[in-house]
């Protein structure tokens, strides 16, 4: 019989659940199948980038946000409606650089390293740098071209996890999506 | 909280990317190929499998026997892995056993029927390796295969493997 309180909140978690132990399966096998931890970060950017393309275009099916007016606009949204959806975590927006084209996302605490530690012999493995080729491949489909690097990882030691995220330039012709 | 299409989008990369290395320069894919494929995808199902079940019945009581182990994963597991819980399931009381789903929630985006049918595998592997993972770590040492004939309607053959 199953449990009929909190069955939805179950179900979430149990999601949740299925996608942190995945991920985990997904960078084990990388790190079988690669020699070093950088080849392992390329390869979770890239993968990153092809989820992302396709990942925005759910995002604008569910969130019906319209276009961002300026980047400031854009941080608001990934963080509090993007990262809400699909992490169900609410990133800070800070350390906006000067000319308004650099910020940050802090995030107090990374579903995806959930129960995970990093062995000593992957002391510069980017664990969660899909999310960066996610952010990035959306983003471009939207014609923004960010950079998107992890600058501090509470599984390398920081107190948090801080995501800075750059704006490159406005992509101006409609460059048809292609896997890396 | 990840929400539900974050598996299935990660699925569907991790599938793409493990077939994609796979074939590398090569023109094609022969057999050997796609059964490495199907290995590497099985077994890292497998350890989320065995993660899973390790969760979910945390505060479990034990079962009973086998029948009673395959109840529970054609509802309680299905359920929150799967969407749903298993449509029906049969078995031969001599330790096979299969579960059908007739809405498999990593077909339902392939396709409603024949189309792709042929690719439906590659999707399926990870899957059979999620089962196998439960199983064990339930205590049944199992072969898990997959096959569908129309999507996005699935059957799970499970074989208990006796010592």
């Amino acid at each position: 019989m199953s449990r009929q309180s909190n069955r939805t909140t179950d179900s979430k978690k149990m999601n949740s659940e299925l996608f942190t132990l995945t991920y985990g399966a997904l960078v084990t096998q990388l790190c079988k199948d690669y020699e070093n931890d950088e080849e392992v970060n390329k390869q979770l950017d890239k993968m990153g980038y092809n989820i992302g393309v396709r990942l925005i275009e759910d995002f604008l099916a569910r969130s019906s946000i319209g276009r961002c007016q300026d980047f400031r606009k854009t941080a608001d949204v990934i963080a509090k409606v993007a990262f809400k959806m699909y992490l169900g975590i609410t990133p800070s927006v800070t350390n906006w650089s000067p000319a308004g084209d650099e910020f940050s996302l802090i995030l107090e605490n990374n579903p995806l390293v959930d129960f995970v530690e990093l062995p000593d012999n992957h002391s510069t493995l980017v664990y969660s740098n899909l999310l960066c080729g996610v952010l990035r491949g959306a983003l471009e489909m939207v014609q923004m071209a960010v950079d998107v690097r992890f600058a501090q990882d509470t599984l390398r030691g920081d107190n948090v996890t801080e995501i800075r995220m750059k704006f490159i330039k406005r992509i101006e012709e409609n460059l048809p999506a292609g896997d890396e | 909280m990840a929400d539900e299409s974050l598996f299935d989008f990660l699925h569907m990369e991790i599938v793409s990317h493990i077939y994609k290395e796979q074939q590398s320069n090569k023109e094609e894919m022969d057999n050997k190929d796609r059964a490495v494929c199907v290995s590497v995808l099985e077994s890292m199902g497998f350890r989320v499998g065995q993660g899973l079940i390790e969760r979910l019945t945390r505060d479990s009581p034990s079962f009973k026997d086998e029948l009673d182990v395959m109840k529970f994963v054609c509802k309680e597991f299905w359920t929150k892995v799967f969407r749903r819980q298993v449509d029906n399931l049969r078995t031969n009381h001599q330790g096979t056993y299969v579960l059908q789903d007739n809405k498999f929630s990593l077909l339902t985006q392939l396709s409603n029927g024949k189309q792709y049918l042929d690719q439906a595998p590659k999707y399926l592997a990870f899957s059979c390796g999620i089962v196998r993972g439960a199983l064990s770590n339930l205590g049944m040492d199992s072969v898990v295969t997959a096959e569908v004939s129309v999507m996005p309607s699935c059957k799970f053959q499970v074989v208990v493997q006796k010592l």
